[in-house]
């Protein structure tokens, strides 16, 4: 795999735990939202923190579309799955969340199966249109 | 023990989700490597090739599916059960479907990958 297809991997891991990370500080500062108040929550979507989180999940699911046009869903899956591990330590880190142990022992988990995967080759079957490249 | 509907809802997630990855999996085979595509016909050509497949629409449809079953689900029982319990069943559903319906080869390597990612999502949400 050359080196733009593991930048585009790197994006899926680190677009999505920063735009839920985003979202996630966005709401805690919010409040409760009123049940049904469509409004209210319209105008969330214009705030700074919320708008930036929205950027980060649209760049987070066209890096993901991308990885998908040239390698197989069942590696880029397990491949991409480090975002949770990094999901979980900036809500450590940055949400000031509690990582129990119980939780390492799944970033762990997760690390061993992203290092099982990416072992093999990304793409095992020739597509039906365009070909696997660069 | 969570009572059989919840289950049920949880079952909707995995199998909508599912099928929405594959679908749009599918999908992006067919529109073919994006960089390529961006490179020789420009943005525009690679937006109306992924918005313009059948598969893609129905992916999506699927996935807006599987958001509104969590929701179902969430409000029927615990994050701490639907959340893992989703999260790593599509891990496993997903491994399946790619082997019977995108062919993919699916070895010894992926289903241990499939298997180690399910059970630390399962741990990282409880």
């Amino acid at each position: 795999m050359s080196l733009r297809k593991y930048l585009v991997l790197a994006a899926i891991v680190l677009f999505g735990p920063c735009g839920d990370v985003c979202l996630s500080y966005a709401m805690r500062q919010a409040g409760p939202i009123r049940a049904g108040d469509f409004g209210q929550l319209i105008g969330f979507v214009f705030t700074p923190w919320v708008a930036l989180g929205i950027l980060l999940l649209i760049g987070f699911f066209a890096s993901y579309m991308a990885a998908l046009s040239w390698a197989d869903l069942t590696y880029v899956l397990p491949a991409t799955s480090l975002g949770y591990v990094i999901l979980a330590l900036m809500a450590r880190f940055l949400l000031h969340e509690q990582v129990t142990v119980t939780r390492w022992a799944g970033i762990i988990l997760v690390s061993l199966g992203v290092a099982v995967v990416t072992r093999g080759p990304s793409l095992t079957k020739a597509v039906e249109e365009g070909q696997e490249g660069d | 023990m969570a009572a059989l509907h919840t289950w049920l809802a949880i079952a909707m997630v995995v199998v909508s989700s599912t099928a929405g990855d594959v679908l749009t999996a599918r999908a992006m085979k067919q529109v073919g490597h994006v960089g390529q595509l961006w490179r020789s016909r420009g943005l525009w050509a690679v937006l109306k090739a992924v918005i313009g497949n059948v598969y893609f629409a129905v992916g999506i449809a699927c996935m807006a599916v599987s958001f509104f079953s969590l929701l179902v689900a969430l409000s029927w029982a615990d994050v701490s059960l639907v959340g893992p319990a989703a999260a790593s069943l599509t891990f496993i559903a997903n491994a399946f479907a790619a082997k019977l319906y995108l062919k993919e080869n699916v070895d010894r390597n992926r289903w241990a990958a499939a298997l180690l990612v399910a059970c630390g999502v399962a741990l990282l949400a409880v």
